[in-house]
């Protein structure tokens, strides 16, 4: 900080501006493929624009279509269901995790970097694991539900069941990027509170509840707000496993988004989606920003 | 033993065992895609199921390779002095489409990332940082559909390049995020010594801060090049038949054709395998960028 003052002293307020050179490549390839296509998006948006016919502007009607859509509109409830339950269980295990994780064991890089597989492998290989140990006489799960004498279960292959099981997959999937943000937190705590905790006989549990909680709640908020928008646009895991089915009974607002632009090649309705599916992901974002000043 | 001693000996026992029960997941299921990779047809459909092969084979493997129709490269169609050499292509084809897409947009990506990062560490322009961030927040999907329709415009679907360009959206705010980390927690003293001198901007880049900065550009080139490896849904929408990646490929074996479990987890192992290797070896590299990029993230 202090050498970046100095340095504008050196040679003026305008120092800062003779970087602009660094940015103008990746400036241009961001303009290319990300800002160019929101801009387009806005644009599509308020067309009727099938591929292959011609293209006429047609005002808000595809945004008056979404409302009325009941396919879209149960996409949104269903979005939001497995949106709550893959954020509470890679949130709860993550945490917990995160605690284990920062204690120091024998071979816990090893146990570590086995944690983080799972998210960094590629989701369509595991995801097609996971689909034969789903298969309802085959399927490796219901035989291990069967040995400790639990009724079998009909996994993706049922409306009611489908969903949680697509969070089970998530969760299992995506737990380690909460633990490792939390883990981060952790390491960065200071040891004074601990050490006066000790003094005055608080328990394990009364320091990790009145002074870690607290302490990491920033990075808990962190990894909360990036579990959140990334359990919205969750789609490998459902693309590959179930395809939106049984049915339309796991069809999130992001399978169906793909439905309409590359199947119906109804590019003008895909397009409402995605600003709405935008909005969305940005009003929840905001409230999680926003509520996390309050809560510690 | 004393009454605490066997309350930290039960305590330990108990965090053992919560630490099996935290990775054992993750190992079960990498295990199971082993174990089917390995194992016979008759193996893979017996039930209950058989966990450790009778018969360990690699036969899935060259099945993957050879008589599969998803992988046969078939010579008749090798034609020398036509066209393309994948008309009907092979695992080798997608491997080769995988390579191409994966180390080019990583390539790119370095190329005007990490210039990017310096320049956005070295003039504070948080607000390109934001509009980053904004990139990460929006699903992939919503960038395809307005590329798409340019795309098929120009005429570009069937080849390789919708696809770089189209991980450049994954691969170029990774970069430019890890390396505005990286550039900020660099000390400024031996650049503003440069500067004085009378070294250029430039210079002061290339001789000082990006030798300094080599290991968070390997981050960088780590993550960029595993988010482009396993990306699924831009190939899904705008690969061909010959320009599918190794996992819309893997998919499509899936979907349209009816195979056999072994060959299957086979492909699958052989797809993520390098995503795998990287991480078991450069996990110290992955865990910091991931912190650093999930904890800026706020």
């Amino acid at each position: 900080m202090s050498g970046a003052t100095s340095a504008m002293g050196l040679r003026g307020r305008n120092y800062a501006r003779q970087y602009w050179p660094f940015l103008v490549p990746a400036g241009v390839i961001v303009f290319a493929v990300i800002v160019f296509p929101w801009i387009f998006t806005l644009y599509m948006s308020v067309m009727e624009w099938h591929v292959g016919s011609a293209i006429t502007f047609n005002g808000l009607a595809n945004y008056k279509r979404l409302l009325t859509d009941e396919r879209f509109l149960w996409s949104v409830v269903r979005t939001l269901y497995f949106t709550a339950l893959a954020v509470i269980f890679p949130m709860l295990l993550g945490i917990a995790a995160a605690v284990c994780f920062h204690r120091k064991f024998p071979l816990r890089g090893l146990a570590r970097t086995i944690f983080i597989l799972p998210m960094m492998a590629t989701p369509v290989a595991v995801a097609l694991v996971w689909t034969m140990m789903f298969h309802p006489q085959l399927g490796v799960l219901n035989y291990l539900l069967s040995v400790v004498g639990l009724p079998m279960s009909s996994w993706v292959y049922a409306p009611n069941t489908v969903i949680p099981t697509l969070v089970m997959v998530e969760t299992w999937q995506w737990t380690p990027l909460v633990m490792l943000i939390v883990l981060g937190g952790l390491a960065s705590l200071p040891i004074d509170p601990y050490e006066a905790a000790r003094i005055d006989g608080a328990s394990g549990w009364e320091a990790f509840r009145h002074i870690t909680l607290p302490l990491v709640w920033p990075h808990i908020m962190v990894a909360l707000v990036i579990r959140t928008i990334d359990a919205l646009k969750s789609l490998d895991i459902i693309f590959v496993i179930s395809g939106g089915g049984p049915g339309t009974s796991s069809e999130t607002m992001n399978y169906l988004l793909y439905l309409e632009a590359f199947s119906f090649y109804d590019m003008g309705y895909a397009s409402a989606i995605v600003v709405v599916f935008f909005v969305i992901i940005l009003l929840i974002s905001l409230l999680l920003f926003s509520s996390r000043r309050q809560a510690y | 033993m004393r009454p605490h001693q066997i309350r930290r000996l039960f305590g330990n026992i108990g965090f053992g065992l919560s630490v099996f029960a935290l990775v054992s997941p993750a190992i079960l299921v990498f295990l199971w895609m082993l174990s089917l990779s390995f194992k016979n047809e008759l193996d893979n459909t017996a039930f209950p199921p058989v966990f450790i092969p009778t018969h360990p084979t690699f036969a899935n493997f060259i099945d993957v390779f050879e008589k599969n129709d998803f992988v046969t490269l078939s010579w008749e169609d090798f034609d020398l002095f036509g066209r393309t050499w994948f008309s009907y292509p092979s695992i080798g084809g997608y491997l080769y489409n995988s390579i191409v897409v994966s180390f080019s947009a990583t390539g790119l990506a370095l190329l005007v990332g990490v210039p990017a990062g310096f320049g956005v560490a070295k003039s504070k322009a948080h607000k390109v940082a934001a509009l980053i961030m904004i990139a990460r927040v929006t699903p992939g999907l919503s960038y395809l559909v307005p590329l798409f329709l340019l795309f098929q415009w120009l005429g570009m679907i069937g080849s390789l390049l919708p696809l770089v360009i189209t991980h450049l959206v994954l691969t170029v705010p990774i970069v430019v995020w890890v390396m505005i980390g990286f550039f900020e927690g660099l000390p400024n003293e031996l650049e503003e010594a440069a500067l004085v001198d009378g070294a250029t901007i430039w210079q002061a880049f290339r001789f000082i801060a990006l030798p300094l900065a080599r290991p968070g550009i390997v981050v960088a080139l780590i993550l960029a090049f595993i988010f482009s490896w396993n990306n699924f849904i831009f190939g899904v929408v705008l690969a061909g038949r010959e320009t599918r990646t190794l996992p819309v490929a893997v998919y499509n074996v899936l979907t349209f054709e009816q195979v056999s479990w072994g060959p299957l987890a086979a492909a699958a192992l052989l797809v993520t395998l390098p995503v795998l290797l990287l991480t078991l070896l450069m996990q110290k590299e992955i865990v910091a960028g991931l912190t650093a990029g999930g904890v800026k993230g706020g």
